[in-house]
């Protein structure tokens, strides 16, 4: 038993078979991505930046319920309603505050119309802070530019809900 | 004019030895990290120029244009010498290093002697860069360095007594040149073993950083340095243990020679047989970075002193008494 130990100890037995595992492992696959060059996968459920959607004929789906706006656990979101020429119930003022928002997704659960919803974009990094405090604008432009990746998603992930 | 001539003839030649060196110090970083990655599977740099070769001169730039600060309470002359002699010591022992039969700068008698007293030399940077930062994990770091080197400096010296037994000569290239019937890795097996780790040791690469074990002294003697005097110790640093691979591959793996001496393999120059083995052993550097875990401080000085010292002075007696018994010893 000492023997062995010495031997063991004297031939370096557990140092080369660690540079052994070492070689062996610089010639598999990696398990880290090129991360700006491709990017991993995201679940449909993903909770991202913001975006307010419209319904197909253009019209925004928000009705000012201002559900969202009570759930908000950080108080990220300030809305303001008036009736429209029409008479239905619109936003005048629907801004976000993304330096408040904590992503937990409880304005879109909340939402009856699906009309605020967190979309799959992560990289919306500026460079103030007053580019991070998002309006109605915004917010429907980000619903414009990726509704079909929205809808899709809604889609995907709706026999769970 | 025939004096000026001659000063930029020898100017000409530093030149062409400490820019090529210079240039694979900033890609042996490169690799460093690049086979570290590898074996963590990660990518490494691989952003900057092809297979982000380029990563080094980067960093390079980014050091340089950052400001350098000198601690106020600091000894500034002292502090500023430090990296300087660091990286100077490190560059002016390449100066004897053969990279082909005649092809070497110094072609002096005792090479192997100019060597280790230049190494030796080193810890003064290291030292005199935690004395005069004036402050505490500096001072620490430095000290636990110079004892480091200091130790493994002995282990290292008893080993090269081994191959200058079989050699009878401190010139480099006749070191190399014994070696052509049989490389001394084959005989002295055991000693290049320890010539490694001591190696290892004497650049403070892991497992045996214990000068700037982050865990403990966050950077040792590098913490107040910044900017381009960081990167002069950085570049000192990887110059030292380019060294140590070009003297492991001298010393034990036969420098320039080809390893076969057949008609394909003796085509190659010789300075290309050199880079490939420096090469070999520095990837081989790289990989125990990436496997072994730090060493206690104990352990490393027990390793040092308990068992390579008797171990390595066992050999040399060992191998003189069998040079002298079958009457092998070189004539001098």
């Amino acid at each position: 038993m000492k023997i062995t130990r010495f031997l063991k100890t004297i031939l370096m037995v557990d140092f080369v078979t660690g540079l052994l595992i070492a070689l062996k492992e610089i010639f598999k696959t990696k398990k880290t991505i090129n991360y700006p060059f491709e990017k991993g996968k995201i679940s449909p459920r993903f909770r991202g930046e913001h975006a307010l959607r419209r319904y197909p004929n253009g019209e925004e789906r928000c009705i000012a319920c201002k559900l969202c706006e009570a759930v908000c656990p950080a108080q990220a979101i300030t809305i303001e309603s008036a009736e429209r020429s029409d008479g239905s119930r619109k936003t005048t003022r629907y801004d976000i505050d993304m330096m408040k928002c904590i992503y937990c997704g409880l304005c879109e659960e909340s939402c009856p119309v699906d009309a605020i919803v967190q979309g799959p974009n992560f990289e919306f990094s500026t460079e103030t802070r007053e580019e991070l405090y998002y309006t109605k604008e915004k917010l429907l432009d980000n619903g414009d530019r990726w509704e079909n990746i929205l809808a899709a998603n809604i889609k995907s992930d709706n026999p769970y809900r | 004019m025939e004096y000026i001539n001659l000063v930029f003839e020898e100017v000409y030649k530093i030149l062409f030895l400490l820019v090529p060196v210079l240039v694979s110090v900033a890609m042996i970083v490169w690799l460093d990290r690049r086979v570290w990655a590898f074996v963590q599977k990660r990518q490494g740099p691989n952003v900057v120029g092809p297979f982000g070769l380029l990563q080094s001169l980067a960093d390079a730039l980014k050091y340089i244009f950052k400001e350098v600060i000198i601690p106020a309470s600091s000894n500034k002359i002292i502090f500023i010498l430090a990296p300087i002699i660091t990286m100077t010591l490190a560059l002016i022992a390449w100066a004897v290093i053969p990279f082909g039969e005649n092809q070497v700068l110094a072609n002096i008698n005792v090479g192997i002697l100019y060597i280790f007293a230049v190494s030796s030399l080193g810890v003064y940077g290291i030292i005199m860069g935690g004395w005069a930062s004036n402050s505490k994990y500096p001072f620490l770091g430095s000290i636990r360095s110079a004892a480091q080197m200091v130790s493994y400096e002995v282990s290292i010296g008893i080993i090269i007594i081994n191959v200058l037994l079989c050699v009878g000569s401190l010139n480099l290239s006749d070191i190399v040149l014994a070696q052509q019937n049989i490389w001394f890795i084959i005989p002295l097996f055991p000693m290049f073993v320890i010539f490694f780790i001591s190696a290892l040791a004497e650049t403070n690469r892991p497992p045996f950083d214990l000068p700037e074990a982050e865990a403990e002294l966050v950077a040792g003697y590098q913490t107040e340095y910044s900017g381009m005097m960081y990167a002069m110790f950085w570049l000192g640093e990887y110059a030292n243990i380019l060294l140590m691979c070009a003297l492991g591959s001298i010393l034990f793996l036969g420098g320039w020679l080809s390893p076969i001496d057949l008609y394909p393999f003796n085509l190659i120059p010789g300075a290309i047989w050199l880079i490939l083995k420096i090469l070999l052993l520095f990837i081989l550097f790289a990989l125990v970075k990436a496997v072994v875990p730090r060493y206690r401080y104990d352990q490393l000085m027990r390793l040092g002193w308990k068992i390579f010292l008797p171990f390595s002075l066992t050999y040399v007696v060992l191998t003189a008494s069998y040079l002298f018994y079958f009457n092998l010893l070189p004539s001098l």
